[in-house]
């Protein structure tokens, strides 16, 4: 069994926008691509132009229909691992192989010392970890650790590639343990929450719920009409009443 | 052992996506001569950065094991999929007899149609040296609907022409779109709209995709899209909340209309003796032409013309069109099945957001009339439309409501409203006409002019006596101001031989023997029909693809293209730019992957066609080919008019010049490290109102955009359609053939309004009561998604998407088997249950359907077994009508594929199974076996 660290100096993260992601795929797809050939590399496919075609994706995006008390309608759900401070992936490893890094507070998978005992899969609440049927071995979201310290890629794309990619802006990444990050203000604006919370395995990643309403738009209830712009318009049909406003409007220019 | 986390991407080439036709910026990062990944190009005008789900699958595009690999020569019958590879030469000799020997026989017997092509300045240009009238893209059946209404009525539409003030608009309105060509500003757009608080309303019958974030959703009737805009249209005029002194400034609101019926100018304009449309001045109380810039323009009163005749403003007429009790929204409730409370209310939330909220930027501009303005005043709301709205036999007149209700507003090209993007907006009225009529064709001679463009009135319509002088029917009768031409109905017409027959059809890049055709057994048929002496009616197909589709195997040559990453591209200001309302833009594509087969670039190919054709313009004086560097050299040294040319950029001797310059034998070698694109950045003080901008007009004419610098009047009232009803009505100089009058009287209204789509009004609704619609997935773009290995994985089927009560009533559940039915036809599939769908539509995801045989998949994938296509019950003909006479399925005025008019019933199937019809596997000897495995990226690991 593996240890967790007592704390770690900085929880990095995800925080993923429900209210703004539109389900387009681009961080899934994006996520595939970078690390199919980066640390996790391969991400194997089987059967990819068959019957039962078939992958290891480190991240997902599922849609679907909602009604609750809290919200009614669609959402899109991006899913991947939550790099939880309580880590049942990790204390259930029989090898080390799953750790969670002092640091960073990421959870990797060391692919030389991973057995494929897939006792970790079980254990993830959240169905978070990929097994690389070709390889062997699990695999997960590494928040991209290949890219976020990389110094042979700009300052500015040193991030995940799922942020990176993500068309509406719906997927931020920072440090969760430091409350004046943007990631960790927009989680205290915007009621951001823990995925399964009263499981308790503290996820660092963060979702936003859906808004309730929007700041600015008109406060203006359902079978109001619009206002009149000139109220003293003269009596009669509204084509004389629009006619009449029209020639008073335009004659005083 | 892993990867450093250190490790270098390798080489980065940066050039345009092609995994849609959104024209994104990417980074190729090369590594061992392989693609190690793509991300987006953060300096890009299109999507500064971001890239899709499709864009970010571009390496199992590229890799495809559904690539063709050679030129290959038919062996077998049509559909056999039988072919022997051939070398280029071969290829192209054999096409180049075909194509000789009927340009100097009858060129018209060539049909030369292009998909989802990027490059039809050159492809237009190649087909009019050929001499053929018989060319289009495919905008005939994408979206011609909105182009066309909005190219009429305003100089642009959407997407390319215009986008909303994603930074200033307040409220938006998003018609039709479930996904869309702009896939990556329109996602960036509305996060930012997200991040500001600004409301975004969706009008679409079914809540997925961007429906879903919208704060309001309306779940309207498929159709029903021109009720709903009239109503609002309706209480905007009822309760005065349209911008008067907008209309008055920039629309012909005030020119006044000759009201004489029976006359032959009934419902034309009253004009001067200089042609210019009469207005009537209040201020100095008399007529004077609308071009009057001292003029205080009336908007209402009748007059007496000086013949005695009544005149009246458009903005009269406009207001009792949308003031009369059709337009209530207690009358448009039930037909668009949106309550006229929500209608009220979102017309209360727009004049509230454009009247009370109105925004200012203390920008001076310059109006065309030398006005001095101190601010730019924007009125924020803004709209897009697309293809839900579009395709449509009501969709030309939907579209125009939708920019009428715009302009009503004051909200084009205002801070805050849609934006033209340069080269937009054009001339008004459109500045081309079509060519092709019998005589403008003859033998070895080039037409005089371009195929497409934009009909004022009968006399430019392309007739062969009454009848169609194109094989597609466009500028007829049928389709009038068909500005796009109709690719979908070559394909059946030269099979019936109606309007005549052909001899060689070539098609490149899109796929009509599937998902791109109504009727797909009759298009099959059509494309296999043979004679009394067993040939086929179809003598000879060209067809160039990348990919091993379901149109190749009945194609007798192939030339196989390359993928994206392998070719040269221009996307051009002369055809369809980049630009974005800042700036003007455009974008090259360069080999940054050799291609490891024996394929090459069409536009490479249609270069030495027209060399070995000796087409004009495509050999030099001595005979040689006036392009021997390729396509790269035509992007370089091909000049329209002296100095313009393909690219705008880095123009001149050395490169410094913009728009209209000397070829620049550097230039696509300063694109290349310019980021495959070149931008102007556009003045402040060109920012807004375009259409009447001094100096953004001056500076379109100087850049060969547009042929003056007069303003864009936008048109509310259309006169050239009044010339088609009056033609309808037997009058003017060109009376339309008693069969088509009533259709041409009905029809060509010059203010849009609203009729029930054509099926719905020809079909028992009682027999079909559902309506049934397509959307595309945000990761899928048409056919090409389903040969990408990542990208199948997320959708590899599709189900019919119905509302839970439907499901109810027809007691299944999901998974279940169903038969959907229309007029034409019925297929099998599974249903999937849902609440946010209108009640009376079902819908399925677009083209994830696949034959057996194509595409690299195997014949136990579920895109053939269990995924479907709505196209098999889509008839590309209407039914018959008075007279007998089969019309296009199409709206009537354009011509645009009414994909969405179809009706259905479904019923429950027994058992389980698999889809139906049934369609023989397509035989693929030629292609390589897909492999059963895939460990892409594992060579990059082994590297370290």
């Amino acid at each position: 069994m593996t240890s967790l660290p007592k704390t770690t100096a900085k929880k990095m993260g995800l925080v993923i926008d429900l209210d703004i992601c539109v389900g387009c795929q681009a961080c899934a797809t994006s996520c595939k691509e970078w690390n199919t050939g980066g640390y996790s590399a391969p991400l194997s496919d089987h059967d990819p132009y068959g019957a039962d075609p078939s992958g290891a994706w480190l991240n997902r995006v599922h849609s679907y229909e909602v009604d609750n008390a809290h919200f009614k309608g669609t959402v899109h759900f991006p899913r991947s691992c939550l790099h939880c401070d309580n880590a049942a992936c990790v204390t259930v490893c029989p090898t080390g192989a799953s750790y969670k890094r002092e640091e960073d507070g990421i959870v990797l998978v060391n692919p030389d010392t991973c057995i494929g005992c897939k006792l970790c899969s079980w254990a993830c609440p959240y169905g978070a970890r990929e097994y690389d049927h070709d390889d062997g071995v699990m695999k997960k979201c590494t928040l991209c650790v290949d890219r976020i310290y990389n110094d042979t890629l700009a300052p500015e794309d040193r991030q995940p590639a799922c942020v990176r990619a993500c068309p509406t802006g719906a997927r931020a990444f920072g440090d969760l343990n430091d409350p004046t990050s943007a990631v960790s203000q927009s989680v205290k604006d915007r009621d951001g929450f823990n995925l399964l919370d009263h499981f308790g395995y503290e996820p660092v990643n963060k979702y936003l719920p859906p808004r309730k309403g929007t700041q600015h738009a008109p406060q203006i209830t359902e079978g109001c009409a619009p206002a009149p712009l000139d109220p003293s318009a003269a009596g009669g049909s509204p084509m004389e009443k629009l006619f009449a406003w029209a020639d008073k409007a335009l004659s005083g220019r | 052992m892993t990867v450093s986390l250190h490790e270098s991407t390798g080489e980065i080439r940066q050039t345009t996506c092609y995994m849609c036709a959104c024209r994104c910026g990417i980074n190729v990062h090369l590594k061992d001569g392989k693609v190690r990944y793509i991300d987006g190009n953060r300096d890009h005008p299109v999507n500064k950065g971001v890239l899709c789900g499709k864009g970010s699958a571009g390496i199992m595009q590229h890799y495809s094991p559904a690539r063709l690999r050679a030129p290959m020569k038919r062996v077998g019958p049509r559909g056999s999929g039988q072919f022997e590879e051939i070398t280029w030469d071969e290829a192209l000799s054999l096409a180049t007899d075909w194509l000789g020997e009927v340009r100097g026989r009858d060129p018209k017997r060539l049909a030369f149609f292009t998909g989802r092509d990027q490059s039809q300045s050159l492809t237009g240009w190649w087909a009019q040296q050929y001499g053929t009238p018989n060319f289009a893209a495919h905008g005939g059946f994408c979206s011609v609907n909105m182009a066309a209404a909005g190219l009429y009525t305003m100089g642009g539409a959407f997407w390319e022409f215009g986008d909303p003030d994603w930074e200033h608009t307040k409220y938006f309105m998003l018609f039709g779109v479930a996904e869309d060509h702009a896939s990556n500003p329109i996602k960036i757009g509305i996060g930012k709209l997200k991040a500001r608080g600004a409301k975004v309303v969706s009008v679409n019958p079914v809540r997925t995709g961007y429906n879903a974030v919208a704060d309001d959703w309306v779940g309207i009737r498929p159709g029903t899209d021109g009720l709903f805009v009239g109503a609002l249209l309706h209480e905007l005029f009822r309760t005065q909340n349209v911008d008067l002194s907008y209309l008055a400034r920039y629309t012909n609101a005030p020119w006044l209309v000759i009201d004489a019926p029976g006359a032959d100018d009934d419902g034309l304009f009253a004009r001067d003796d200089q042609g210019r449309a009469l207005i009537w001045d209040a201020a100095k109380d008399g007529f004077t032409h609308a071009m009057d810039k001292d003029a205080q323009p009336a908007l209402v009163g009748d007059r007496t013309a000086p013949d005695g005749r009544r005149l009246r403003p458009v903005f009269t007429l406009l207001a009792e069109r949308f003031l009369s009790d059709d337009y209530t929204p207690e009358a448009v409730e039930d037909k668009t099945g949106v309550p006229a409370a929500q209608i009220r209310k979102i017309a209360a939330e727009l004049a509230h957001v454009a009247f009370k909220e109105e925004i200012t930027i203390d920008q001076p501009w310059t109006d065309w009339t030398g006005r001095k303005h101190d601010k730019m005043i924007g009125r924020p709301v803004s709209m897009h439309a697309m293809r839900g709205i579009s395709a449509h036999s009501n969709g030309f007149q939907t579209c125009r409501m939708l920019h009428v209700l715009q302009i009503v507003l004051g909200s084009i090209d205002c801070p805050g409203g849609f934006r033209y993007k340069p080269p937009y907006p054009k001339e008004l009225p459109p500045a081309l006409r079509p060519h092709g009529a019998p005589d403008h064709v003859a033998p070895n001679t080039p037409l005089a002019g371009p195929h497409l463009g934009f009909p004022m009135g009968p006399e430019h319509l392309l007739l062969d006596g009454d009848a169609p002088a194109r094989i597609d029917k466009g500028f007829s009768w049928d389709a009038p101001m068909s500005a796009h031409g109709m690719m979908h109905m070559v394909i059946n017409n030269a099979a019936q031989k109606d309007p005549y027959g052909i001899d060689v059809l070539f098609m490149y890049m899109a796929n009509m023997a599937w998902n791109s055709s109504m009727n797909v057994p009759g298009t099959l048929d059509a494309l296999t029909k043979t004679d009394e002496n067993g040939d086929y009616v179809i003598p000879k197909i060209i067809y160039s693809d990348a990919y091993y589709s379901e149109t190749v195997p009945f194609a007798d040559l192939i030339l196989p293209d390359t993928t994206y990453l392998e070719r040269w591209d221009c996307i051009s200001l002369l055809d369809r730019p980049i630009s974005d309302a800042d700036a003007a833009a455009d974008a090259i594509r360069w080999p940054v992957v050799d291609p490891d087969r024996d394929v090459r670039g069409f536009q490479e190919v249609l270069l030495d066609l027209g060399a070995r054709l000796n087409l004009p313009g495509f050999v030099a004086e001595d005979g040689s080919p006036a392009y021997p560097g390729g396509y790269a050299d035509y992007i370089t040294n091909h000049q329209r008019k002296p100095g313009l040319g393909p690219l705008a950029g880095f123009r001149g001797k050395d490169g410094t010049e913009v728009g209209i310059g000397a070829p620049n034998p550097d230039q696509l070698q300063r694109y290349i490290e310019n980021g495959a694109f070149f931008e102007h950045k556009l003045p402040p003080e060109q920012a807004y109102f375009k259409h009447a901008n001094a100096d953004y007009l001056a500076w379109a004419h100087g850049m060969g955009f547009r042929g003056d610098a007069d303003p864009v009047i936008f048109q509310l009232y259309i006169e050239p359609l009044q010339k088609f009803r009056l033609a309808g009505q037997g009058k003017g100089p060109r009376p339309a053939p008693a069969g088509h009058q009533d259709r041409l009287a009905t029809h060509f209204d010059p203010l849009p309004f609203w009729y029930e789509p054509f099926e719905a009004q020809m079909v028992d609704t009682t027999t079909f009561p559902l309506h049934a619609i397509t959307q595309r997935p945000m990761h899928m773009y048409h056919s090409w998604g389903s040969q990408n290995a990542w990208l199948r994985q997320i959708t590899a089927a599709n189900r019919l998407y119905i509302h839970r009560s439907v499901g109810d009533a027809a007691g299944v559940a999901d998974d279940d088997w169903v038969w959907i039915s229309s007029h034409l036809g019925r297929v099998k599939c599974q249903v999937r249950l849902m609440d946010g769908v209108n009640p009376h539509t079902v819908w399925t995801w677009n083209a994830i359907g696949k034959r057996k045989g194509a595409w690299g998949l195997s014949n136990d994938a579920p895109e053939s077994n269990q995924g479907f296509l709505l196209n098999h019950l889509i008839s590309e003909l209407l039914p018959e009508g008075g007279g007998g006479y089969r019309y296009s399925n199409s709206d009537p005025i354009t011509g645009q594929a009414a994909w969405f008019d179809l009706r259905v019933n479904i019923t429950r199937a027994d058992g389980a199974g698999e889809t139906e019809p049934r369609f023989e596997p397509l035989g693929h000897a030629s292609q390589p076996p897909s492999p059963s495995k895939l460990a892409y990226g594992a060579d990059f690991k082994r590297g370290q």
